[in-house]
């Protein structure tokens, strides 16, 4: 492996993907992936922020116990529209469309993905989609939270139900051609010498995100549509006054929307695999069985969707046979997590700001994880279901897991997107504050959810002693929207200010750190991309040490010297 | 990088930017088809799992309800589908062996067949509007002039119609989709389009197609053949 030598000064390339065309059309018809990955970026970050400002409207009324500000209506309203825009619209494409779409190709060293086309397209139909949900919302909003549920989505609900049904269509369709190029991608084009067992794990896992979201998103496309069709044209499928099964409605729903969790962690999870291993600089522990755990989490995942429903009309059987198939699922996750920490285990990790999401992530994976046990234990769930301990227990997952590993691999390829360096220094302190907000908001509301405050309600006058936990909660909020906000600035500022990157500065293995220059070429590569190496090489690099000094702030010894 | 600059061979298929050999390219497109026809057999996987249940759960009647639907129209627009996915076959043959004369008029053919489809499916569905066999407001149970027993509880008839018009509706969506599908490809053939230098254009058409005939091979059966 060719090494530059470390804190050496960079230039920018003179041509790279960013200033190959500078009109909005070689932008919006680009089929470059690495610019629809950032035109994902942006819009992905705007609907961010979308469902931000409604979860801060809810987490501003449930400060009093009376509900003052808003009526039940708005409330459901609020936080409908928060959970449809954070699932739909950024935490599931958030890491495969944005991070996936930039890295993949690289990664395997092709030079775009199999359907440039179809990238594109799908990008159109997020953005349609996303504009037809908003479009709902300020038509009036949509009241029957992002899970549907039938008959009050169905029959009883008189809002913009449709549309914004309509807009999900879109997105999903977009995920689906999104699923439907890495698979293709994956299978067709890796390089020569680019075996499946030389795939990063970041590949490994956007590939079965990918099956996952063939296999179930048309599932719940059509199960939308008859929803669509029964409000429009009264046709009743999911009718219980015709007779028909609205809990049916619930079994479609979950069947994706169960493996949609793995489709929003299992990429972050990817993310953190390729992070731990190079800010340890250290070989990824096990990598079969990180590789085959990915696989096993997209499989199994696709057998538990009942334990959404072990209170609605399912027998007795049906629960234990879920409830054990839902802690089989548990053990995967596991193996990942023990690799991880053994990966960390006699490394010299170091930490940069990516790795402090990374830390970030595994700590809060783990609580989020280990609640998810208590959940899918029937007798547990008795309690625990409908209230805010499964309002915790999944934002542990998808806030503290997913997003973390979405802010980790951000700042980790970002040098290699827009080739300049951002501010350690706040980089690092974001990461501290979203974690210590995160805690504080999500941790009361297991305290909550264990005292059996119930979800989706705006007031709780009934039991006043839980005003402290949720303002302990709110006040956390706010803490985590600013550190939300940080990488706003001084990444941005870093498009300006930041100093060059160079080709690799984490010193990554990796091809698109060693063959590639930050920014990279439109094409990605200058020579023709032969794969000898195995994966996660750090063990054969010389320098890790250097590595290691130079982000922990020590002058390296070649710079004492010069000095 | 075979066809690239001056070096252009129109009898050479294409190779696009992002692929180092023909081959490459040809097997990529199939494996995103086939992906993508996943996508769509499980699309239809779910409406089958419903109609199994329902079927299940209202076995006695759904017998009665089915003896509004014509199985003559139905079994000739069976046969007919099959002549199309044969004739799509044939296209696709002819295109491997670069006989372009007949690939068109094979092609030509599958879209005859698929409007032939549309006609005989809009034969059948016209007078359910006038009985209101349709399932919106308006819909009745029994007919006026029932062709079988007219039994059954007026609200399960609605559920079976539901599924009746979702189902063979999303299956004729897809048959119009293969028709303008088909159309563009012949345009583009014809055209001698950028984006068609190879069978792999027509190959993934005719796959879409037969997909499409198996569906309905699937749901002929299901709809018009109750047996009591
Ligand atoms: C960033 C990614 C996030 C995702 C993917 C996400 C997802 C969700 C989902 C799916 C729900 C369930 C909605 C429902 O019950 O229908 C929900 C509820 C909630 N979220 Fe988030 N959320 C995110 C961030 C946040 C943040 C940052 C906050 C706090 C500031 C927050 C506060 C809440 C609250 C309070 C509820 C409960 C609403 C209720 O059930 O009454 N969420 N979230
Ligand atoms: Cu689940």
């Amino acid at each position: 492996m060719s090494q530059a030598v470390i804190g050496q000064r960079h230039e920018i390339p003179d041509l790279h993907y960013l200033n190959n065309g500078h009109t909005i059309a070689s932008w919006l018809l680009t089929k470059d992936h690495k610019r629809i990955a950032v035109l994902y970026l942006i819009s992905v970050s705007f609907m961010f922020f979308v469902g931000g400002l409604a979860a801060a409207l809810v987490r501003l009324e449930l400060t009093s116990p009376h509900g003052q500000l808003f009526t039940s209506e708005q409330y459901n309203k609020l936080f409908s529209a928060h959970g449809i825009v954070m699932v739909f619209f950024f935490i599931i494409p958030a890491v495969p469309a944005v991070l996936g779409n930039f890295a993949l190709p690289i990664m395997i060293g092709a030079k775009d993905l199999a359907f440039p086309r179809l990238n594109l397209l799908s990008w159109y139909l997020y953005v349609v989609g996303a504009l037809i949900v908003l479009t709902s919302f300020i038509l009036g909003g949509v009241d029957a939270g992002w899970t549907f549920y039938t008959p009050l989505s169905s029959i009883y609900s008189n809002t913009q139900i449709s549309l914004c049904l309509v807009g999900l269509f879109l997105a999903g369709f977009s995920s689906i051609f999104t699923g439907v190029n890495f698979i293709a991608t994956v299978h067709k084009m890796r390089a020569p010498g680019m075996t499946w067992f030389k795939l990063p794990h970041f590949v490994w896992a956007n590939y079965a995100t990918s099956l996952i979201i063939v296999l179930g998103t048309p599932v719940v496309a059509i199960t939308l549509v008859l929803v669509i069709l029964e409000r429009t044209l009264k046709f009743g499928i999911f009718s219980p006054e015709l007779g028909g099964d609205p809990v049916l409605f619930q079994h479609m729903f979950w069947f994706y929307s169960h493996p949609a969790v793995y489709i929003m962690i299992l990429p972050a999870m990817g993310v953190i695999s390729e992070l731990v291993s190079c800010f340890s600089r250290r070989r990824l522990f096990g990598y079969e069985m990180v590789a085959f755990s990915t696989v096993a989490i997209a499989a199994i995942g696709f057998l538990v969707w009942g334990h959404h429903m072990f209170f609605s009309s399912q027998s007795v059987l049906q629960g234990i046979i879920f409830s054990l198939l839902t802690l089989i699922v548990a053990v995967p996750s596991a193996i990942k997590t023990f690799n991880w920490v053994l990966t960390m285990y006699k490394g010299s990790v170091v930490f940069t700001t990516p790795m402090i999401y990374v830390l970030g992530f595994i700590g809060l994976f783990l609580v989020g994880g280990l609640t998810g046990p208590y959940l899918g234990a029937v007798a547990c769930d008795v309690h625990l279901t409908g209230t805010y301990f499964v309002v915790a227990h999944f934002h542990f997952i998808m806030v503290g897991g997913a997003i973390m590993g979405f802010l980790g691999g951000l700042h980790f390829w970002w040098p290699k997107m827009f080739g300049r360096m951002y501010s350690e220094f706040w980089g690092r302190l974001s990461a501290l504050v979203v974690f210590i907000g995160f805690n504080f908001t999500f941790f009361p509301q297991f305290i909550l959810g264990y005292l059996g405050m119930p979800r989706r309600y705006h007031y709780y006058y009934f039991a006043p002693e839980w005003q402290i936990y949720n303002i302990l909660s709110s006040a956390g909020a706010s803490v985590l929207a600013i550190g939300y906000l940080m990488p706003v600035f001084y990444l941005t500022a870093s498009l300006i200010k930041g100093k060059p990157a160079g080709p690799n500065p984490w010193g990554a293995t990796g091809l698109e750190w060693n063959k590639t220059s930050s920014p990279p070429d439109t094409h990605n590569f200058h020579e023709k991309i032969v794969v000898t190496e195995p994966p996660y090489n750090y063990d054969a690099i010389s320098d890790n040490r250097d590595y290691r000094k130079m982000w922990g702030g020590e002058p390296l010894e070649w710079e004492k010297e010069t000095v | 990088m075979a066809a690239h600059g001056a070096a252009i061979d129109p009898n050479e298929p294409v190779v696009y930017e992002q692929y180092e050999t023909i081959e490459q390219q040809q097997e990529t497109y199939l494996v995103g088809m086939w992906s993508f026809l996943v996508t769509e057999v499980m699309m239809f996987g779910a409406l089958f799992l419903v109609y199994s249940l329902y079927r299940w759960k209202f076995r006695g009647e759904f017998f009665m309800f089915h003896e509004e639907l014509s199985w003559q129209w139905g079994g000739l627009n069976t046969m007919n589908l099959l002549f199309s996915s044969f004739l799509m076959a044939k296209a696709v043959q002819a295109t491997q062996l670069k006989r372009a004369k007949a690939q068109m008029w094979y092609l030509a053919g599958t879209i005859v067949c698929a409007f032939i489809f549309l006609i005989i499916k809009a034969i059948e569905w016209i007078p359910k509007f006038e009985h209101h066999l349709v399932p919106t407001a308006s819909f009745h149970w029994p007919p006026h002039e029932p062709h079988g027993s007219g039994g059954g509880s007026p609200e399960h008839a609605k559920i079976f119609y539901s599924l009746y018009f979702t189902m063979t509706g999303l299956h004729g969506l897809h048959v119009v989709i293969g028709i303008i599908a088909i159309t563009i490809l012949m345009v583009m053939t014809k055209l001698k389009a950028k984006a068609i230098t190879d069978y792999i254009p027509t190959e993934m058409v005719g796959l879409y197609w037969h997909f499409v005939d198996l569906v309905w091979i699937f749901l002929y059966p299901l709809f018009y053949l109750i047996p009591r």
